[in-house]
């Protein structure tokens, strides 16, 4: 399953030439495989649709999540969540049809769908 | 303010053990990706689901915020007994995978809770769930806000 292997899951990652890096969560994510495709379920807690960015490029799925700023009323008195936002990378198995792959978010869950392409869906040959 | 992490077993050597035990397991997986995984699974039965939780307070309210992505409403349960507020609540599986699966987020029971320093006041107590982010805003009673008396100087 070369879809789990994750060769960049750092937490730091470069914005952009001459830029300091930007701090990222890993999200916890769960990968279901099936004989369609492969699905993944990923915790992005505090992130919209809107701050979502979700690329394929050279093989590799990248997700970025960025949280919508908060106004929180009054000061901290404790504080676990990070404010920071989340990334990921997954190195795509070559089967998948990269042009459909769906996206949706549901309570700070993500979930990406990603088919394989029909072709090399199994397929039985009758011999005659 | 008094914060209680949520303790499935009481503090004890062996939870300690456990945790320990938990905690090898995570690098092992992580060295060894998922090939040690299923052997080690029963253990995670072990690992505690704490979600994240944030407290800010101002003069007249505390807002408590949770990380609970992936929940629906009617999961979470909030409740407010004194001045200890619990939130707790299942969250279930709806794995489906024929062919594999790899797993790292948290199913089943959680439960947080807090003690609050001041009473407040729990007819007026808010909560609302967006983005996976539990808000919970609870307004102070009016003997518990700060007063400010003016003084004036003859």
């Amino acid at each position: 399953m070369n879809i789990a292997t994750q060769p960049q899951n750092g937490s730091s990652a470069l914005a952009g030439e001459g830029e300091r890096p930007v701090q990222y969560v890993t999200p916890l994510a769960d990968v279901e495989s099936t004989k369609e495709g492969y699905t993944i379920h990923a915790e992005m807690p505090g992130v919209d649709k809107s701050g979502l960015e979700i690329t394929v490029d050279n093989g590799e799925l990248t997700i970025l999540g960025h949280r919508h700023p908060e106004e929180f009323s009054g000061e901290p008195v404790y504080r676990e969540i990070r404010s920071t936002g989340f990334r990921r990378v997954y190195e795509l198995d070559p089967a998948i049809d990269t042009s459909n792959i769906a996206a949706r978010i549901d309570q700070g869950v993500l979930t990406l769908t990603l088919p394989k392409a029909e072709s090399v869906e199994p397929r039985k040959i009758v011999v005659e | 303010m008094n914060i209680v992490r949520y303790q499935r077993y009481p503090q004890s050597d062996l939870s300690v053990t456990f945790d320990r035990l938990t905690t090898v397991r995570n690098e092992l997986d992580r060295v060894f990706e998922s090939s040690f995984g299923s052997f080690f699974r029963p253990l995670a039965s072990l690992n505690r689901w704490n979600p994240a939780v944030d407290v800010y307070q101002d003069n007249d309210q505390f807002t408590v915020y949770v990380e609970l992505p992936g929940l629906k409403k009617e999961e979470i349960e909030i409740s407010l007994n004194g001045d200890t507020l619990t939130i707790g609540g299942e969250r279930k599986s709806e794995a489906n995978a024929d062919q594999g699966f790899r797993t790292e987020r948290y199913f089943g029971k959680f439960q947080r809770s807090l003690t609050l320093p001041v009473p407040v006041n729990s007819e007026k107590v808010n909560a609302t769930y967006k983005d996976g982010i539990l808000k919970v805003v609870l307004p102070k009673a009016e003997e518990a806000k700060p007063k400010q008396i003016p003084v004036s100087l003859n």
